[in-house]
């Protein structure tokens, strides 16, 4: 086991009875939807295209919801930053269990770097004991805030976990890695980032989905945060990946290492 | 295999374009009924259809249901799926929060039917029964029974049943011959049989309640004479739970051609426990004051099937490679082009997009006045919106289940030899679409019941509520010059209903017969000419916005609505026209 000391002094915590939970949700296109690239090359077309949680970040909510009917944490909240309309994605993990919400409103492209920094400054207010975001989210895998936000805050992070165990002043995250599992315990607070082994996201049900109406959503700019969300990349072009071509029958060995060392030269 | 999306984008265009939301948003309990609250009930209910109930949709046609020892097993999944639904609490959507419901009004609730049924129409069928029974209890039972039963078929803890037909009597009902004898307690003991009992036994519940229709034994002969009771499965015991077992028992299950996991059940009434619902000889009134509403329901059956037929014709017309485009190929890196090139498969994917918008618009507008009609303060406009509805209702469910049949059907040619063959999931779609056609008063019966009943009431004040309208939208759009096109054909058509109607009124008038020998024509020109003026509301909206591929999707298919479809309106007027003489002609003997 390995023990990630926190840098940055946590955040005043009385017991596990005022745990908070901070679940960061992102907008994407839909997960059932074939995405199709812009005309002009400048992006992917999202007019008319059905939106929805990351579904990284669904795993995350259900997570938070599963801590706190455990009774390991006390209040989470669901925060999304983008255009006005992650609302609505606010409002999904409001229904699946989350207790509010905060929307930062940012029209356009939002980096990895600006969304850790907007993070950063919603937990120096809220003082969360844990943040369990997605691993990445589908439309851009980047997979980069969970991590960016823990070197900012200076704490310890467990990613791509598909076990988490919460206690008092510790979390102990099963991490999906490329050799099997790892185990690490981090003491709190923390960042965790789900894979999608951690659970199963469960349907909001139609009561819970009428009452995350009345459930509050705080709105705040960028600035409100002290935080510059503008883009520091610029995007040249997109474009869709060649089209695969079809496979072809070789009639020997022979002419198969033939094929492979002088067409497609990877041998 | 096939798959289902729900069309969201299609059904919030309704809901919030077509029709003015405001106008339900003003009804009592409906302020908060916008985008906010109803989109994520939508979108849930949406995954729900397509992730649940749309996998166990062709294991369930498979297996159907089994019938052992009087207990019916519903195929593998299906008691997980009811559970989940159950819990989820969509059961209690659009029901009384007086009772646990959420509330949620009719309009809502009609699309939310739809993607049930797209997704899987033998499981709509468990809980679309037991809303069934539930709005038979909640206007016309007793406090007491309400307080005893409404609660938990709103929660869907226990589920519900309509028990009407017997052996001897399908359409017409005065011929029951169930029996009800008053009990010394002031219940009655329900002896009999009833056939065709859709959810009549299953697993999917602890507790079955049902409403069956049967004579005292004071009733006045035929249709005079039925009353209706609740005869619940157990008895429930003081505390609200299923206790003695009640005198009615599953005796066989029906084998049909669709549907095959909704288990239609043959019952037997021995000397059952029942209590009476309404007032005595009054239970078919009490039945067909609900009538409306499950019929519309039935009409929205046929346009899920449609939609998901639709879906998968589409999907299959892109990726299926066959021939090369009559006017050049423009995938010569391929070896053929995707039928969908094909001016033939083109007509028939737009034909069942242009019936299926259309139709969903349709149910949509009478919907919503279904809601105003029971909703809305004032007496006045509240007896206007039920006019319309009564006068709609015949022909949404008769036109919608055609259209369910007929798209189906078109669904599988698109798929050749593919459709015909049960691997792709086609052929389920048509032989599920078959029944609605038939139940709930065939499609006859629904066409006589516009002509006969509904075209001469209050001396045709319910056609007017129809008529009215149209004409002013007609005239008021007159220079509309890009709505043209649109308003052309459809003052054409709506000049034929108007003189089919004064027709077959003088005709019918004189002559029963010929009222009915140009029924369902007639109902055929009044859907036509309905969905010509839906489809001309919807182009109106699609021409504000040129420049979005869904509105520019909405106009093209208008067009051909329009082109291609509202054509056969002459052919149905020129029936019409020409009157019952052919069916007299022929003698009986000759048949």
């Amino acid at each position: 086991m390995r023990h990630s000391p926190g840098v940055a002094a946590p955040p005043q915590q009385d017991t596990a009875q005022a745990m908070k939970l901070l679940v960061p949700v992102k907008r994407v296109v839909d997960y059932n939807v074939k995405v199709r690239v812009k005309a002009d090359g400048t992006g992917v077309e999202t007019a008319n295209v059905k939106m929805s949680m990351n579904p990284f970040d669904e795993i995350a909510v259900e997570e938070a919801v599963r801590l706190k009917e455990k009774g390991a944490a006390t209040e989470i909240i669901a925060v999304s930053i983008g255009p006005a309309a992650a609302a609505e994605q606010i409002r999904t993990a409001l229904a699946m269990g989350a207790d509010r919400g905060i929307l930062v409103e940012v029209e356009g492209a939002v980096e990895p770097l600006a969304v850790a920094k907007l993070l950063k400054a919603i937990i120096m207010k809220e003082e969360p004991g844990l943040i369990i975001l997605g691993k990445q989210a589908i439309d851009d895998d980047m997979n980069a805030t969970g991590q960016m936000l823990a070197a900012l805050m200076g704490w310890g992070q467990g990613t791509f976990a598909s076990k988490v165990e919460l206690a008092a002043d510790s979390v102990t995250v099963t991490r999906e890695v490329d050799g099997g599992l790892e185990t690490v315990k981090l003491t709190l607070p923390a960042i965790v980032t789900a894979d999608l082994r951690l659970n199963e996201p469960r349907y909001a049900s139609l009561p819970n989905i009428m009452k995350a109406r009345k459930k509050p959503i705080e709105n705040l700019k960028p600035a409100d945060l002290g935080v510059d969300a503008s883009p520091r990349l610029t995007t040249l072009k997109v474009e869709e990946p060649p089209k695969r071509q079809a496979g072809r029958k070789v009639g020997s060995v022979a002419e198969l290492v033939d094929k492979l060392r002088n067409e497609a030269k990877v041998i | 295999m096939a798959s289902y999306t729900a069309p969201l984008r299609d059904m919030r265009f309704l809901l919030n374009e077509f029709v003015d939301p405001e106008r339900l948003r003003a009804l009592p309990g409906c302020a908060e009924i916008g985008p906010d609250l109803v989109d994520p009930i939508l979108d849930q209910a949406a995954t729900l259809c397509s992730e649940v109930l749309f996998p166990i949709n062709r294991s369930g046609d498979e297996e159907g249901c089994t019938l052992a020892n009087g207990t019916v097993s519903t195929p593998a999944g299906f008691k997980e799926a009811w559970a989940q639904f159950r819990d989820g609490g969509w059961p209690s959507l659009a029901c009384d929060p007086e009772y646990g419901g959420q509330g949620i009004p009719k309009s809502v609730g009609l699309l939310i039917e739809e993607m049930i049924c797209s997704a899987n129409m033998s499981f709509g069928m468990y809980p679309g029964l037991s809303h069934g029974a539930y709005s038979a209890l909640l206007k016309h039972g007793t406090d007491e029974l309400r307080a005893t039963y409404l609660e938990k078929l709103v929660s869907g803890e226990w589920m519900g049943t309509m028990c009407l037909t017997e052996p001897q009597c399908g359409t017409d009902l005065g011929l029951i011959r169930t029996r009800a004898i008053p009990a010394e307690d002031g219940s009655f003991r329900i002896t009999g049989n009833k056939i065709f009992i859709s959810a009549g036994e299953h697993d999917l519940s602890e507790n079955i309640l049902h409403l069956v229709l049967a004579k005292l034994p004071d009733a006045p002969p035929g249709t005079r004479g039925i009353s209706l009771f609740l005869v619940p499965k157990f008895l429930p015991t003081p505390d609200g739970r299923p206790g003695a077992r009640n005198g009615v028992t599953c005796t066989g299950l029906e084998h049909k051609m669709g549907i095959k996991a909704s288990a239609t059940c043959a019952l037997a009434f021995e000397d059952a426990q029942g209590w009476l619902v309404g007032r005595p000889h009054k239970g078919l009134s009490a039945m067909f004051t609900m009538m409306n509403e499950a019929r519309l329901s039935v009409g929205v059956q046929g346009l899920g099937l449609a939609e998901v037929s639709y879906q998968n014709a589409v999907a299959y017309a892109r990726e299926r490679l066959q021939g090369r485009a009559l006017n050049g190929s423009a995938n010569t890196d391929k070896p053929a082009d995707p039928i969908l090139v094909h001016p033939d498969v083109r007509r028939m994917l737009l034909t069942m997009r242009a019936e299926i918008e259309g139709c969903r618009a349709l149910a949509m507008w009478v919907s919503l006045e279904q809601d105003i009609a029971t909703l809305h303060p004032d007496a006045a406009t509240r007896e206007a919106a039920d006019d319309l509805v009564q006068l709609m209702t015949p022909i949404i469910k008769a036109y919608l289940t055609d259209v369910g049949w007929e798209a189906t059907a078109m669904g599988m040619q698109v798929l050749g030899g593919h459709g015909y063959i049960r691997d792709w999931g086609m052929e389920q779609f048509v032989r599920d679409a078959r029944i609605a056609q038939i139940y709930e008063g065939t499609n006859g019966i629904q066409a006589l019941d516009l002509v006969g009943r509904k075209m001469g009431a209050h001396t045709g004040r319910y056609l007017r509520r129809f008529f009215h309208p149209v004409l002013a939208y007609i005239e008021a759009k007159s220079e509309n010059e890009p709505l043209g096109e649109f308003i052309l054909p459809l003052s054409k058509a709506f000049g034929r209903l108007q003189q089919a109607t004064a027709e077959l009124a003088r005709r019918g008038f004189s002559d029963p017969f010929e009222a009915g020998a140009g029924a369902s024509d007639y109902l055929k020109l009044f859907g036509l000419t309905a969905l010509a003026y839906v489809w001309t509301r919807m182009a109106e909206i699609a021409l504000q916005k040129p420049d979005d591929d869904f509105y520019r999707a909405k106009l093209a298919t208008a067009r051909f609505f329009m082109a291609r479809i509202l054509p056969r309106s002459t052919g149905h007027a020129a029936a019409v026209m020409a009157g019952g003489a052919t069916l007299r002609a022929m003698e009986d003997a000759m048949f």
